[in-house]
């Protein structure tokens, strides 16, 4: 059990002509292994922040972070240590994995940096990795990241921040960049993963109808403040700060939309430009 | 006057590569005046080809192999589309079909301000505007998209994207045209200023009463601001019909897949396997 605690924290950016600005105020919110919290907010509510200072990219200006209730190390061995317990994944399966390697390479160099198993496993334990993904591995290991799909780029990001055996994931909006179609697909993935390797999952993104059914909890960050924080369900369904309640009824839901419809009447065109 | 704005007809277009990709095959519609008309579909499946298509915007290894699209004008006279030569194509586009591009981030160039690019429509279609008329359309048309006409000397990267955007769509109004094809124009966008952009097209749309051609992969927000619904795939209609048709009775099992593709925001949970 891994318990990773935000207390108080407050990142501040010192922004040339602007000043200072407050991207994070007093954050406080634990995530431990076996839970999975959405994270939801418009652009620049602080939401890629938090994921920054999470896998230290960057300090927090106050506040503790802490990990078992020690103070997470911010340099050195103590901090790679720390990144193996904390993976992320990020938005883009383009950007992310590096065109020159093969998958084999993206999915050795985590387990050979972190001794994660002897080196005669390796090539076993990557292809249990992409099974994990449900990739074959036959088909995927020597291939470049251009031979493939969004969709199995992705998992190969997945099976990549799975190598070091963690107990926390960041997932930055993993699916946006997908189609539509395979979108479930590798949010299931992430789900069945979750509750196999009893992952404690920090799902950013802005999609309340996702983050709904991914998650227990729901968090919800307005201007650097967490201004909800509760069940996924109370917080959709129920929202009790007026920001969440208009995130909610600015995304598309079609369920509220067609029973608010009593008979349906199409548009008849108005008499200015149509006659 | 028949209410039908556009009719296209078999219309096809291939990519000449090697080998030949058909990215529209055989697409037949009617857009009615003052409609939103959404089109739905995959990466991929020949939305945004089709769009361009219409409009003879395509660039070659693209070629249009077939049919016909003629747009039915307000004057009562019939244009077919193919049949326009360079010099009446310039004039007719975006007098008569405008469009709004995906990414208003760079659609608009950032070394000029954004009120002279307004202005740049006015010059190319209505040279008998003087300097000063052209100002005060451009003027107008800022107020209409709420960016405010003090802001006609901003430069692109002065704005939020919401902002662009309602400068992108400034620019496809200018010449209260017909017909108005926004290809995503709201997916880079957040959910409140999507929201706020797309209560705009609905007023706008009711104003000028010009058609809208709707594209996105969206599904749920096509089912809500769209009268009617096409769905494509591999370059075909699969399926067409009214948004409450659509979300309450799809017929064909690649709309029903899409449609079951997003989790409900309010409704029963089970798609995602918690």
């Amino acid at each position: 059990m891994t318990t990773l605690e935000f207390k108080h924290v407050t990142k501040i950016y010192n922004v040339r002509g602007a000043g200072q600005i407050k991207a994070l105020d007093n954050v406080s919110f634990t995530l431990a292994s076996h839970q999975t919290i959405g994270l939801v907010g418009q652009s620049g509510s602080g939401k890629s922040t938090i994921a920054k200072i999470l896998t230290q990219l960057e300090t927090h200006t106050s506040g503790e972070v802490l990990l078992d209730g020690a103070p997470i190390p911010i340099r050195g061995k103590g901090l790679r240590k720390y990144r193996q317990q904390l993976r992320m994944v990020f938005q883009d399966p383009f950007a992310s994995l590096n065109p020159y390697h093969t998958i084999r390479h993206h999915i050795e160099r985590p387990l050979l940096l972190d001794n994660v198993v002897p080196r005669a496993e390796v090539d076993g334990e990557v292809r249990r990795l992409l099974e994990r993904v449900r990739l074959v591995p036959g088909e995927t290991i020597d291939r470049r990241p251009h031979e493939l799909s969004g969709g199995q780029r992705q998992r190969v990001a997945i099976a990549r921040a799975l190598a070091s055996r963690p107990s926390l994931l960041i997932a930055d909006e993993p699916v946006s960049m997908l189609d539509v179609s395979i979108r479930l697909g590798v949010l299931n993935l992430l789900a069945d993963l979750q509750k196999e390797e009893g992952l404690g999952v920090l799902y950013i993104t802005h999609d309340l109808a996702t983050a709904r059914h991914f998650s227990d909890d729901i968090m919800v960050l307005n201007q650097g403040r967490v201004v909800e924080h509760g069940s996924a369900d109370s917080v959709i369904l129920h929202p009790q700060d007026p920001y969440t309640k208009s995130l909610r009824d600015a995304s598309p839901d079609p369920d509220k939309h067609f029973a608010q419809l009593q008979t349906f009447t199409p548009f008849q065109p108005s008499v200015g430009g149509a006659q | 006057m028949s209410n039908t704005l556009l009719s296209v007809r078999d219309f096809s277009v291939v990519y000449d590569v090697d080998p030949p990709v058909r990215a529209v095959t055989e697409v037949s519609l009617d857009l009615q005046r003052g409609e939103i008309f959404g089109l739905a579909g995959e990466s991929g499946c020949g939305k945004t080809t089709l769009a361009y298509g219409i409009q003879r915007l395509l660039k070659p290894p693209a070629v249009i192999t077939g049919g016909e699209v003629i747009l039915h004008d307000v004057s009562g006279t019939d244009i077919d589309i193919n049949s326009l030569d360079a010099a009446q194509m310039q004039s007719f586009r975006w007098d008569k079909i405008s469009m709004v591009f995906q990414g208003a981030m760079n659609a608009l160039n950032p070394v000029a301000p954004i009120g002279r690019q307004l202005e740049d429509v006015f010059i190319v279609h209505r040279p008998d505007l003087s300097k000063k008329e052209r100002r005060t359309e451009v003027s107008e048309l800022l107020e209409i998209v709420k960016v405010g006409a003090e802001r006609a000397r901003s430069f692109p990267h002065e704005l939020s994207g919401g902002m662009r955007q309602r400068v992108m769509i400034a620019m496809a109004l200018a010449l209260r045209p017909q017909l108005m094809i926004m290809d995503e124009p709201t997916t880079a966008l957040d959910v409140l200023v999507q929201r706020e952009i797309l209560k705009q097209i609905s007023t706008l749309r009711h104003e000028f009463g010009f058609t809208v051609v709707f594209i996105t992969h969206d599904l749920p927000l096509l089912l809500e601001i769209s009268d009617r619904i096409a769905i494509m795939k591999g370059g075909e209609i699969v399926e067409m019909g009214t948004s409450e048709q659509l979300w309450r009775n799809p017929q064909n099992d690649y709309t029903k897949t899409l449609l079951a593709s997003f989790p409900r925001l309010t409704g029963a949970k089970g798609v995602v396997s918690r």
